[in-house]
């Protein structure tokens, strides 16, 4: 991870001295993304020895397929996305599943009309400033992260946890920008769901009357 | 705007690519839709959430394993260096 404080080199210039060969450069770079892939790999596996795979994977792909990167993404998405791979593999293979593409794994139903409405709808106890600094929230965050099919998960995580924008998300994932969107809003409406339920206040519940609108 | 046509938005709304004349429109809806204003509210909580929590750590000594293991791969690569 970068530091603020002290002018650091970009990506870029690090990623052409580590094609010429310098390894203080590769090691720049693997110092600026490790915990970003750990946590990652973490929040997709939840469990230590798979995400420690997963990073180890990410940073010995890097080191194999430095020359072939060409720079058409940024350095941080090509890292995410080799990550993202790596972690998606270890869940096919968890399931007993064959490996198969994100976008093979597409189910005619993502369309915006199966999106599910909010049930549990109340105004939060505490600020998210406040929840953050809560250990036992962080479990919550990956309980609920953890009910999320993984390939919505992977998609909010990239986009809303990495802070990726949706084109970039897409390139990481070879999916379509329609599709990352989809599934952010399929992501993004459940974990509400699962968190309101934890964090609502039951006596702000609010009742949505169906076709009270026109 | 109906509550359906404001989720169908949602993500557009909420990331602040939304065309502004559909903007105004939601802005709209919502000021008289209290379900709809907390749904969003609740929605860029738990982005800040996921955003701002606490990342699960590196362990240092795995750190200092792979560290090692990559460099010695960097030998083979640039024999040379």
């Amino acid at each position: 991870m970068s530091t603020p404080f002290s002018p650091e080199p970009p990506d870029a210039e690090l990623v052409r001295r580590a094609k010429a060969g310098e390894l203080d450069a590769f090691e720049a770079l693997t110092n600026r993304y490790e915990q970003r892939v750990y946590g990652l790999a973490m929040r997709m596996l939840r469990q230590a020895q798979d995400a420690e795979d997963v990073t180890q994977q990410t940073f010995l792909s890097v080191l194999e397929n430095l020359e072939g990167f060409r720079g058409d993404s940024s350095f941080s998405t090509w890292v995410l996305r080799i990550a993202s791979h790596a972690a998606l593999k270890i869940i096919r293979k968890r399931k007993g599943l064959p490996t198969v593409s994100l976008e093979e794994a597409t189910e005619p139903s993502d369309n915006i009309n199966s999106i599910p409405h909010p049930e549990f709808i109340a105004d939060w106890r505490q600020s998210p400033a406040h929840l953050v600094e809560q250990h036992e929230v962080r479990r919550l965050l990956d309980d609920a992260l953890a009910r999320l099919d993984e390939k919505y998960r992977l998609v909010f995580l990239l986009r809303d946890a990495e802070g990726l924008s949706v084109k970039e998300t897409a390139e990481a994932l070879e999916l379509s920008e329609g599709n990352v969107k989809i599934r952010l809003l399929r992501a993004r409406l459940q974990l509400r769901e699962d968190l309101t339920r934890a964090l609502g206040d039951p006596a702000r519940q609010l009742v949505r009357s169906p076709h009270h609108h026109q | 705007m109906k509550c359906e046509e404001l989720l169908a938005m949602l993500n557009e709304y909420v990331d602040g690519t939304v065309d502004p004349a559909i903007c105004e429109e939601f802005e709209r809806h919502m000021a008289g839709c209290n379900p709809c204003q907390v749904v969003v509210d609740n929605i860029r909580q738990t982005i800040t959430l996921y955003r701002d929590g606490r990342p699960h750590a590196l362990p240092m000594q795995f750190r200092e394993k792979m560290h090692a293991d990559l460099r010695k791969k960097w030998k083979e690569k640039f024999p040379a260096q």
